[in-house]
């Protein structure tokens, strides 16, 4: 392989008459074989799916903490009305406020240039910054699929003798997560697909190694190409991880 | 048992309940009747606590329920309830359905929860359903199941909030044998209803509403064989 390339790369950068076949080989080499390129794309996916690992675990815990106290905050008893929760629910309001009103991108730049421009873990501060913005919008959704819950499950729950917590915790959200789980994909795929931002703040991950590919080899369909086929099989494995879940999920649905 | 002081409820403008003093005796079965709208669930609902009273008190066993000091969570614990469209959990099987509440409230240990449960499922004949899920199950047996699960929790007095309305007719009867049967092992029961023949059958007192007010109340035979209120007549000419 390794003399088929160094026999045909020199006639087809002068411009010398090559096959179809064998000018896709050259570039294919290169772009992915030559000095053991493909160890960086594979360093690129590690980086992407910690980053994206990192951003999705605190986006869901972001997003529950900010979902429960938001609609706990809704459901209070007339009359009722704790003022501790007030305040938390006015800040996580604001939260959900910014961080839907700003371009992913600034955020990424203020947190990189900014608020930690000092530190040298991109993937740190990338993975932070990803997942923070994660957790509003599925806070979001998780709001939606609480709301959506039949109010005759915490009534029931609470009819019981049991506090709202518990209620919340084994009866209202796991719930609520199955019925938004569609949605929630959505979101994750859309996170694992934005973690190729983080290669603006320095961030090594997937897009960053094909473009260092590609400003050695001038060359840029092969390794941008290369990059889009991975996203897509990481995103179909994702897929396929969330179609599992969901049917495990739905045990509850048997008839 | 229960005491019913000057209890006033309004949703916005519309006031649902104006103003209702009653008691509840101990082993009592109270049946309350009246046309839709008439606040007989608003009532219901308002001895739990599932709805705010806007006024007016509800004492329970010497505790005043609608104190914001009293633990509101422990007074419930001895209330059950049972709704119209079932309120079964969705997402846990019967067994935890019906475990859950006695162990998280620290009633019970599991071991001892999953025990009265089965003994529990074997007298309404659905011991075989422990492991199911509500989605498996009819109507009615929803309903058998979530009278035990309140049951689980040993509380004094059971609220039924029409039990059957939701029912196919030929599944009435077999939750209605369920509450006979309760009522003749001596627990309170507070019961809105629309089964009259029931009503007629179990009650000690039944209960008129209509337009937020008890009108009239009395023993079935008061109510059913001689109602006194033209609107009690009007009712009861429609509906029997």
């Amino acid at each position: 392989m390794e003399q088929l390339y160094t026999q045909w790369k020199p006639i087809l950068s002068s411009g010398g008459d090559l096959s179809f076949w064998q000018e896709f080989f050259v570039k294919f080499y290169q772009a992915f074989i030559e000095g053991d390129r493909w160890l960086q794309y594979i360093k690129g996916v590690g980086t992407t799916l910690y980053v994206t690992a990192m951003a999705l675990i605190l986006g869901v815990i972001l997003g529950v903490i900010v979902a429960v106290v938001r609609t706990a905050h809704d459901q209070q008893r007339p009359g009722h009305h704790n003022p501790i929760l007030g305040v938390i629910n006015a800040i996580f309001k604001v939260y959900v406020t910014v961080i839907r009103g700003t371009p992913m991108m600034v955020q990424l730049l203020i947190m990189g240039f900014v608020i930690f421009a000092s530190s040298k873990n991109f993937s740190l501060v990338g993975g932070l910054t990803l997942g923070i913005n994660s957790g509003a919008y599925v806070s979001e959704i998780i709001r939606g699929g609480l709301m959506a819950v039949d109010g005759g499950q915490m009534e029931a729950g609470r009819s019981l003798g049991m506090n709202y917590a518990d209620t919340m915790r084994f009866v209202v959200i796991p719930q609520a997560i199955k019925a938004i789980l569609p949605a929630l994909g959505n979101e994750f795929i859309v996170l694992l697909k934005d973690t190729s931002l983080i290669s603006v703040i320095g961030g090594k991950e997937l897009l960053y190694a094909a473009r260092g590919v590609v400003s050695r080899t001038y060359e840029a369909m092969y390794p941008f190409l290369g990059t889009a086929f991975i996203y897509l099989v990481l995103v179909m494995a994702f897929t396929w991880l969330l179609g599992k879940l969901e049917r495990r999920l739905r045990q509850s649905d048997r008839r | 048992m229960i005491d019913v002081k000057d209890l006033h409820k309004s949703f916005g403008d519309t006031e649902v309940l104006k103003g209702i003093n009653e008691h509840v005796n101990r082993g009592e079965k109270v049946v309350v009747i009246g046309p839709s709208g008439s606040g007989k669930s608003t009532f219901l609902r308002c001895l739990n606590l599932l709805e705010t009273p806007t006024s007016g008190e509800i004492i329970f066993d010497g505790v005043s329920m609608t104190d914001p000091k009293t633990d509101i969570n422990k007074m419930r614990q001895k209330m059950g309830m049972v709704f119209q469209h079932f309120n079964l959990f969705n997402n846990l099987n019967i067994m935890d359905n019906m475990t859950l509440a006695p162990v998280r409230t620290k009633l019970m240990t599991k071991a001892q929860a999953q025990e009265e449960a089965i003994m529990l499922l074997k007298r309404v004949g659905l011991e075989d359903k422990a492991y199911a899920y509500p989605a498996q199950l009819s109507g009615g047996q929803k309903q058998r199941i979530a009278i035990v699960r309140g049951l689980a929790m040993h509380p004094e007095v059971m609220l039924f909030d029409e039990p059957t309305s939701a029912l196919d007719p030929e599944m009435v009867g077999e939750v209605l044998e369920v509450m006979r049967k309760l009522a003749d092992d001596g627990m309170t029961m507070v019961v809105v209803t629309h089964e009259m023949g029931f009503a007629r059958e179990v009650a000690n007192r039944v209960l008129f509403m209509d337009a937020g007010e008890v009108i009239e109340q009395g023993t079935p035979e008061e109510i059913f064989g001689n109602p006194q209120n033209p609107r009690t007549q009007s009712f009861l000419s429609k509906v029997l």
